[in-house]
Formats: structure tokens, sequence, C-alpha cells
């Protein structure tokens, strides 16, 4: 009969508070800048030239039809063969951000759509300019009707960091895999690693729903669900 | 009025088509500042697309436009500049949803002139007194009624200072008990001495704030003349249009 | 060819079919399991939505890679030594599943009310209103999400890397290493996945497309 041992807890609590560190911190460095890229490549789409909707075209259909460790290994590899030296955790974020700006270009693309045109339309009879229009009244209008199906982008985004210890970087998944070498507990090592993750996610949609909650005061006021 | 001013707004022989469909047909029309103007007519008279060319909505393929200055004949029709000297408001309000009342009104008059925010409130106090608003500025526009929400649709016009005002058949998506409020104030605005071109189905309205009536049918002017005329039309299309429905 | 042997090309290819395997498994699998718990999610039983419901949030809360460890070593400890194909069979059919049954669920869901109620008023058992009435229509909505979601296996069968499973990912991998010729090796790779997954996401765009004209 197998006994459980959770004894590498206490012998290995810095590493894995390192871990869940790493971990954070490469899902908050991308979480922004995917954001922007998928905003801005979601616009290409949409009202760019044909060069421009053609580039982002490409991009998003090559993001979404391969997998992220393809991209991080193409990355990662590529780089070290060109003699350009960055970290894993650089590199994971660049990655991150590349991967994830594709699925929110979508994600954005469909909010920009539900906008009626009449919104369009007053906003450039009241002389704002496109950009103008897009900033204060597009952007933020879409990224209200869609903000559910972010949340979950990002989520997931978060999940995925958890193949980056594959390049080396010493994220929670990094961590579990060092530990379970060591004690040769790798069922308990990977079943704590999982609570942590599944409390992770959950922290993540709330920190993520409590910025709607301040930066939608008209949801708020009205109690719309989002 | 003296003759001496130029007017606002000049159509001349204007042309304008939707591929093969030519819907305006050679329209001539003068606005002297001051003047309140309605356009009437059935749909698809071209009465709306006449209206929407003023502010560069619409661009027509021959004649001359002039409107506060801009030559909208010509090939590059700096419309900001333009925009910020006509003012419109739609039939659907096309209020920002995600704004307040008063950060609807004050959007433009904040980014596009640099009005600063303290000065941007004071307008907004100003332009929403104007429609009778003054206790909705921190509302949302799903918090107010249709009439509520047109009136600040024209507020947020008129916050930029315009030299002319377009109300594209303003009352038509309101229910007939708050389309009053709303006719109520562009009367005022009229009596101030706004200079107006207003499309309407409020025949009896038309009649009595318009210095001018246009009628349009099938893409003409047909006959215009002062209010009264709509009390004695002297063409069988305007007699017909009319109906007895005053 | 490209710096890369045909050998090595060849053994690239043959990753590939593994990949090709292990989705085909996930699929299978994922079905298996997430029928009866898109069905389960839409019980009438409290205690059945609960159960489904933790278990898909569960599996959707936790990293794939990490779903491949736990049934590895799950599995090692029962005693048994079974090939990392099994392993990461099982834990594709966990994801999945979970993830299909999720799809399903809406699918399911989708199909309006008044039909549970027509279906009543013609004396059919609860089980043939299912199979005659809803099932075919549900059917008709699942199609494009299930291809979409192809997409996905497809893609996250390459996290089987981790428990040191022979498909694409590793293969390339593999040549990487000893050719060190990153570029090649990887967009090669990354076309053959794009090769696999473009056309099936075309084909859902089209069904949606289609289910959305009709």
């Amino acid at each position: 009969m197998y006994e459980f041992d959770f004894s590498f807890l206490s012998d290995y609590l810095p590493d894995l508070i390192n871990g869940v560190w790493l971990t954070i911190g490469m899902t908050v460095a991308s979480i922004l800048p995917g954001f922007l890229l998928g905003t801005v490549v979601a616009v290409a789409r949409l009202r760019g030239g044909p060069w421009a909707q053609r580039i982002a075209t490409i991009y998003v259909e090559a993001i979404r039809n391969t997998p992220l460790i393809i991209q991080v290994f193409w990355l990662f590899f590529g780089l070290a063969s060109l003699q350009v030296h960055v970290g894993s955790f650089a590199a994971a974020v660049i990655a991150l951000v590349i991967n994830v700006g594709a699925y929110t270009a979508e994600i954005m693309r469909a909010g920009f759509q539900t906008i009626p045109r009449g919104q369009l339309e007053a906003a450039s009879c009241l002389s704002l300019s496109p950009f103008q229009s897009l900033v204060y009244i597009e952007v933020p209008q879409a990224v209200e009707r869609v903000y559910p199906a972010l949340v979950s982008q990002f989520v997931l985004m978060m999940l995925a960091t958890s193949i980056m210890s594959q390049i080396s970087a010493e994220e929670l998944t990094g961590v579990a895999y060092m530990i379970q070498s060591f004690t040769f507990r790798g069922f308990e090592v990977y079943l704590v690693i999982a609570v942590l993750y599944l409390g992770l996610a959950s922290l993540l949609r709330v920190v993520l729903l409590g910025i709607a909650e301040v930066s939608f005061p008209r949801r708020r006021r009205l109690r719309t669900p989002l | 009025m003296s003759g001496a001013t130029h007017p606002m707004v000049r159509f001349h022989n204007l042309h304008k088509s939707y591929g093969r469909v030519e819907v305006l047909k050679g329209i001539d029309l003068e606005v002297a500042p001051g003047q309140v103007v309605a356009l009437i007519g059935r749909s698809g008279s071209g009465k709306s697309t006449a209206l929407r060319c003023v502010n560069g909505l619409e661009r027509f393929q021959a004649g001359e436009l002039h409107v506060c200055g801009h030559d909208l004949a010509a090939e590059k029709v700096d419309l900001r500049k333009l925009r910020q000297d006509v003012g419109i408001v739609f039939q659907s309000y096309n209020l920002f949803p995600h704004l307040t009342v008063e950060q609807n009104v004050t959007l433009a008059p904040r980014k596009v002139k640099g009005v600063g925010s303290a000065e941007a409130r004071e307008l907004a106090r100003e332009v929403l007194a104007q429609v009778g608003l003054s206790d909705k500025v921190q509302s949302y526009p799903e918090e107010l009624s249709g009439g509520q929400q047109q009136r600040v649709a024209i507020a947020r016009s008129l916050a930029m200072h315009p030299r002319l005002m377009l109300f594209d058949e303003v009352t038509s998506a309101l229910d007939p008990e708050l389309t009053g409020e709303v006719l109520r104030a562009i009367e005022r605005l009229a009596s101030n001495g706004m200079t107006m071109m207003l499309v309407t189905h409020e025949m009896a309205f038309a009649r009595s704030v318009a210095d001018q009536v246009v009628f349009m049918h099938q893409g003409r002017v047909w006959e215009t003349g002062p209010g009264d005329m709509l009390l004695d039309p002297q063409t069988a299309e305007l007699r017909q249009f009319v109906g007895n429905g005053l | 060819m490209l710096g890369l042997t045909v050998q090595q090309i060849a053994y690239i290819f043959q990753g590939a079919g593994w990949t090709i395997v292990l989705s085909l498994l996930g699929f299978v699998g994922g079905t298996i399991f997430g029928l009866p718990l898109a069905l389960a999610r839409s019980a009438r039983a409290r205690w059945l939505r609960v159960i489904s419901s933790g278990l898909v949030q569960f599996i959707q809360g936790v990293p794939l890679p990490v779903i491949m460890f736990v049934v590895y070593f799950g599995i090692s400890i029962g005693g048994f030594e079974v090939p990392a194909l099994v392993a990461a069979g099982l834990a594709m059919t966990l994801y999945a599943g979970a993830y299909l049954g999720e799809i399903w669920k809406g699918c399911i869901q989708a199909v309006p009310k008044t039909q549970w109620e027509a279906a009543e008023c013609l004396a059919l058992t609860k089980p043939q209103r299912f199979v005659h009435v809803i099932l075919p229509q549900a059917l008709r909505i699942a199609i494009p999400p299930t291809v979409g979601f192809l997409v996905q296996i497809v893609k996250n069968t390459s996290y089987a890397v981790v428990i040191n499973f022979f498909d694409l990912t590793y293969s390339a991998k593999v040549i990487n290493n000893s050719t060190f010729k990153p570029f090649t090796v990887f967009t090669i790779a990354a076309l053959i996945y794009f090769a696999i997954c473009f056309p099936m996401s075309v084909m859902a765009r089209r069904f949606e497309r289609k289910l959305h004209r009709n």
C-alpha cells in the first residue's frame, strides 16, 4: 500500500514560494502588453490598410494554429543561436505576450464589432480624431463587452506559464520538477502544485474582476453583471 | 437679417447618387445666419441625405456646398474643423453609454478644444441647464428616458459652441408624450438665435418654429416658403403630403 | 536539405505521427468522458451538477502539464509501469473531456426550452425526448465549437513533452539538440502543426457561419 508523504512541503517551502512568485511575475508582466498588442492588431485587422490587415491576419493565424511550446522554443533557442542572450524570464514574457496578443486580438475584434455605427458617427461629428474615438469611445465599450472572455484568456495564459520550466525558468512547475527529483514524491508534489495553480487561477480571476469593478463605474452603479 | 450677410449654408445644384441611384437631383438652398430651416418630405425624398451632406457625413458628386466658410466640394475637406462649426443631433441619440451625462457633454470640448476640467464642468452645467437637465449631470444615459437622452445629445452638441445645428428626425424614435420636451428645447434654441436645419415629421412644429420650410420630393426642392405655406400648398404633391395633418 | 539530413527530417515527421495518435486518443477519450459530463452538468439532480462542475473547475484550473505529471506519477505509485502514451492519453482525456463537456453542456442548453415542452406534449418518455428531439438539435449547434476545440487538442498534445512522450515537439527538440538549428527545426515543426490545425480552424469558422445563416 502506498503511503503518502507530504513532508517535502516544509523542506522546500521557500522554493515553492519562489516558484509562485515567478509564475505571478510572468503573468502580471504579460497581461498589459499582451492586451495592448492584441488591441492594436484587432484595430489593424478592422481598419488598417491592405498590408496591415494581411500582416495582422498572418500573425493571428500563425500563433493560434501552433503550440505555445514551439513558439517558446523557436524564440528562446533561436535567439540563443543568434548569440542574443535573453534570460529565461524575459524570453518567457516575450513569448507569452506574442501568444496572448493573438488571442486577445480575436476577442477585441469581436468586441469592436458589437459597437453600433452610430457611436463612431457621433464621435466623429464631435470632431474627435479617429485615435481619440478609439481610445475614449470604442476601446472602453469593447473591453466592457468582452471582459469575461479576456479574463478567461489571461487565466489560461497564467496556466500556460507552467511550460516555461522547459526553458529553465524556475516557475512553479519547474520547482515541482526539482523537488520530485530530490524526493521521488512526484505524485504528492504535483497534487500540491495543482492545488496551488487552482488557487492562483481563482486569485487572478478575483483580481481581474476587482479591476473591472473599479474601471467600469457604470456597471457598478447600474448593477449590470459582466 | 440683412441681405449683406453671407448665407451660412449654400447648396448650389448639388447632385448625389448611391451607385446608379440619384438621390439628390440638383439642390439649391440657402440658410442665413439665425435662420431656422425645416426640411420636410416623404421618406426617400432626400431630406436626410441633404442634411447629412452639410457636415460631411455624406459626400456628393456634383454641385457646390458651402457651410460656415468651408467649401465641401473641395478635394480635401477638413472635417474636424467643419464639425467644430456644425453640430448634429441624431434620431437615435447616439450617446456614449459608458460615460455619464457630464462626461458625454465634456468629452469633445476637453479632448478637441483642450478645455480644462473645471471649465468643462462649468460648461456642462450651462448647456444642460439650457435643455432643462441640470439635475442629471451624474446619471448614465440608460438611466434616462428617451426624451432626456435626446436633450443630453442636444447639450452635447451645444457644448462645442457650434455656429450651426443640424437635427435629423430627432423625435422620430420617441414616444409621443416625450416629443414635446425635445421640441421645446429646440424652440428655446431657436429663440436664442441659433442657426438650424432640421429634418422633421412634426408639421405643426415645423410651421411654428421655422423661418423657412423646404418641401423635398424625389430628390428635389419641390416647394419652399415661410411656415404658413403648409396651410396653403401650391403644388399637388405638398397638398397630398400635408393632407389634413394640420 | 535545409541543413538537416533526410533521416532527421523523417524523425521529426515520425514525431508528428504520434502527435496525431495522441490527438485522436484525446478526442475519443474526451468524448467518452465529456458526454456524461455534459449530461451531468445539465442534469436535474443537484448533486450531479455540483460534482461534475467541481470536476470541470478543477481540471480547467490546473495547467495541462501538471495534469500530465499527476497522471504519470499517479499511475506509477500504483506500481504500474506504463508507456508515456498511456499517461499522456489519460491526461488528454481528462483535459479534453472537461472542455468538451462544457461546450456540449452549452449546446444542450442552447436548445430552446419550448422544445422540451413540445416533446413532453407528444407523450415521449424523458430519454426519448432527449434522443429524438434535443440531441439532434444540440449536435448541429455543437459541430463548430467541437471542431474548433480539436485545434486546441492538437496544439495541447505538445505539453506531453514534459513527461517525455515522443511527439512532434519532442522529436523537434531532440533534433535541435543534435543540430542546433533552432529556426529551421522549430519552423518545420510549427509548419506541420499549422498544416494540421489551420484547415480545422477554417472548417470550424465555415461551420459557424453556416449555422448562423440558418
